[in-house]
């Protein structure tokens, strides 16, 4: 059933790391790009700005209820009949981060949200600027009370940039299926060692978030 | 735009039959197996609970995507035939199952541990006490986010697009390649998903809001 010692041999091994480095790429810039994007549309949807908030509200719920796999399959092969043409690696990048930024950016304002009104209060009565007590007081509050949800949202983005092999982005997944694909017998080894890669990468992100939250909360 | 919708009417009406399909019979079992690990999680027996732990950790941290490949691909050479649509669904029970643990044991948790100590001290059995008096309070704290876990699990089942399972998504990427009308196919596509996911999701706002305010009410 497995020739792990075939399956393992260094070409292979190689091969699934080089897969490993474009999956943990693309995941990085994604989680830059959408930590960035989330925050300022959070902001802007708990702010209540007449008719703005509405419309980033509107988009984020849109968004953020659609299946990631029709977003990146929309990318990659919806928009060139609109003009725009982007290879796998830009178009991954663009779908996970208009996804992602989404649901960061609601993780963002239940944070918000969920820090006592009375602080904003209290603050702007000592003679702080909506700005000020935004950025000093509010938002490192609920920057701790999001921590958990933020993570849990990174964990799932390195997740969902398996879906890219769909589109033949030579991610990780992309290249086990290449490998199991040359020979049978490596497929329960290949198996063996996508899970374990991914459970790496994606178990040291929750190690770091349970360090953050004790930390932060002592 | 209407007309791919008209022309194609069956494939979609399919489509979304098989992603609600899916999507309900993994929500039934992934609810008894999460619920299941959950009790595990917070068993008094420390074996028990690193079993739970283990399981929980496992399918949180791989990709959906390994783990139904693995039941389409894998599964199939071990002489145990498995559709597509199957491969899917087990791929999706087994995945969400570890997310609706993670959220039943922290709606377990939530609840007073006095309400297990009073109920123990009534003579009721450590199975009673979570039977009648824990798990009947950590619902309704457990309810909304349960409620967010289906609308992951509609969004995820679309995965079920690789392994051939006649979800939308699936239907969606044959319309799109035959009649070449990319992008108003996935428009009609992501709006097919929005009248499942959307009403849940404001649903379960609503919930959510609701619920804590008269929490908080109570508590003053």
């Amino acid at each position: 059933m497995g020739d792990f010692a075939g399956a393992y041999q260094w070409v292979n091994i190689r091969y699934l790391l080089q897969g490993l480095w474009v999956t943990v790429a693309l995941s990085a810039v994604s989680i830059v790009f959408s930590f960035i994007i989330g925050s300022v549309l959070g902001l802007l949807r708990y702010m209540k700005i007449p008719f703005l908030s509405k419309i980033v509200g509107f988009v984020i719920d849109i968004i953020r209820n659609l299946p990631l796999l029709l977003i990146l399959f929309f990318t990659y092969f919806g928009l060139p009949s609109l003009g725009i043409r982007l290879d796998a690696l830009p178009a991954a990048m663009v779908a996970m981060t208009v996804f992602e930024s989404m649901m960061l950016a609601e993780i963002i304002r239940g944070g918000i949200q969920a820090v006592d009104p009375g602080q904003m209060e209290a603050a702007r009565s000592n003679g702080l600027s909506y700005g000020q007590a935004m950025f000093h007081i509010i938002l490192p509050q609920a920057f701790k009370k999001m921590i958990p949800a933020i993570v849990s949202q990174l964990i799932s983005l390195v997740k969902d940039t398996s879906l890219a092999t769909i589109i033949v982005l030579p991610e990780l997944m992309y290249h086990g299926q290449v490998i199991y694909g040359q020979n049978t017998n490596y497929m329960v080894p290949i198996f063996i060692a996508l899970t374990v890669l991914y459970f790496i990468v994606c178990f040291s992100l929750s190690l770091i978030s349970r360090y953050l939250d004790r930390r932060l909360a002592a | 735009m209407w007309t791919i919708f008209t022309n194609n009417f069956g494939m979609f009406m399919e489509g979304l039959g098989y992603t609600l399909g899916a999507s309900l019979l993994s929500l039934f079992f992934s609810l008894i197996i999460g619920t299941i690990f959950a009790l595990l999680q917070i068993n008094p027996s420390r074996t028990a609970r690193i079993f739970g732990r283990i399981y929980v950790e496992f399918f949180r941290n791989v990709p959906l995507l390994v783990i139904t490949m693995f039941f389409y691909v894998v599964i199939p050479r071990l002489g145990i035939p498995l559709s597509g649509f199957a491969a899917g669904s087990i791929g999706l029970t087994l995945y969400t199952s570890a997310f609706i643990a993670e959220t039943v044991r922290a709606g377990i948790q939530s609840v007073d541990p006095g309400q297990m100590e009073a109920a123990r001290s009534n003579g009721m059995t450590y199975v009673q006490a979570m039977r009648y008096i824990i798990l009947p309070q950590a619902i309704k704290i457990t309810v909304p986010p349960l409620g967010n876990q289906f609308i992951n699990l509609v969004k995820n089942s679309s995965v079920l697009a690789f392994v051939a399972g006649f979800d939308l998504m699936y239907q969606g990427n044959l319309i799109a390649s035959t009649t070449f009308e990319t992008t108003t196919t996935y428009a009609i596509v992501g709006i097919l998903y929005l009248i499942i996911t959307l009403p849940m999701s404001y649903g379960m706002t609503y919930l959510d809001h609701r619920w804590s305010g008269r929490n908080t009410r109570e508590e003053a």
